[in-house]
């Protein structure tokens, strides 16, 4: 068994899918409309595209609002991506805006950071020791 | 004069603090405080698992923030979506103030 899709809900698909790609880099690798406004949309890594698949969808169940609201005001990652430098990527995403409810820190072996992906949830990078 | 209900109000107080002192695991939440203050719920519990080896649930860490903040030194505040916690140290004051330590810039203690 392989992991190779993962989602995360988000306010707004067309949003999503700028901030995932935009700002953060990744590349988009399926967008089919499944009904209504609701898109299949998936990205994957530019340096994995046969990677995992992470799904933007669509936040319209009840029950996604509280639960995500209840994870984000605790500073809850509901995802982790994994960079070369905490640090780095600190600095070229707060030059893009994007806010982090924690900065860089040394979490034993692991530097991590928790960014505000403005699509309701908080995102976890991650640099592992080499 | 500071009557008798005032007295049971600052021990009162006084009782709050060193019961929130007097745990190891609430000094080091305090410790990482210092270190950045303005953490979040999940900041502070990251940082005694992975950098403490102090692996407890979420709620445990809930329940040492409340005693932290009954006593002051923790203050927490919304911002937007989230929940910071932030060190208050003033409450310290507290005990210098009732057993204030040696002026070391004072007369030194006669020793003739």
């Amino acid at each position: 068994m392989k992991i190779h899709l993962t989602s995360v809900f988000v306010d707004d698909q067309a949003r999503a899918e700028r901030f995932y790609t935009d700002v953060l880099g990744f590349v988009k690798k399926h967008d089919v409309p499944v009904g209504g406004q609701d898109r299949w949309l998936t990205v994957v890594s530019p340096d994995e595209p046969e990677g995992t698949e992470l799904l933007l969808e669509p936040a319209a169940h009840p029950a996604a609002v509280t639960y995500r609201d209840a994870l984000v005001a605790d500073g809850i990652p509901l995802a982790q991506f994994a960079v070369d430098d905490v640090h780095a990527e600190y600095e070229r995403l707060r030059g893009l805006g994007v806010g982090f409810t924690q900065e860089p820190t040394e979490m034993g072996p692991v530097t991590t950071a928790v960014f505000d992906d403005t699509c309701g949830n908080l995102i976890q990078i991650a640099t592992e020791p080499q | 004069m500071i009557g008798k209900r005032t007295l049971a109000y600052a021990e009162g107080v006084a009782d709050d603090l060193f019961k929130a002192l007097a745990d190891s695991t609430r000094r080091t939440i305090l410790d990482e405080l210092a270190e950045r203050s303005g953490q979040t719920l999940f900041e502070i519990c990251s940082r005694l698992s992975m950098k403490h080896q102090l692996g407890m649930s979420r709620q445990a860490v809930s329940q040492h923030l409340a005693v932290l903040e009954a006593a002051g030194l923790v203050e927490t505040r919304r911002e937007g979506r989230y929940k910071f916690h932030d060190l208050n140290t003033a409450p310290l004051r507290l005990i210098t103030e009732r057993w204030p330590p040696p002026d070391p810039s004072g007369p030194q203690e006669s020793t003739s």
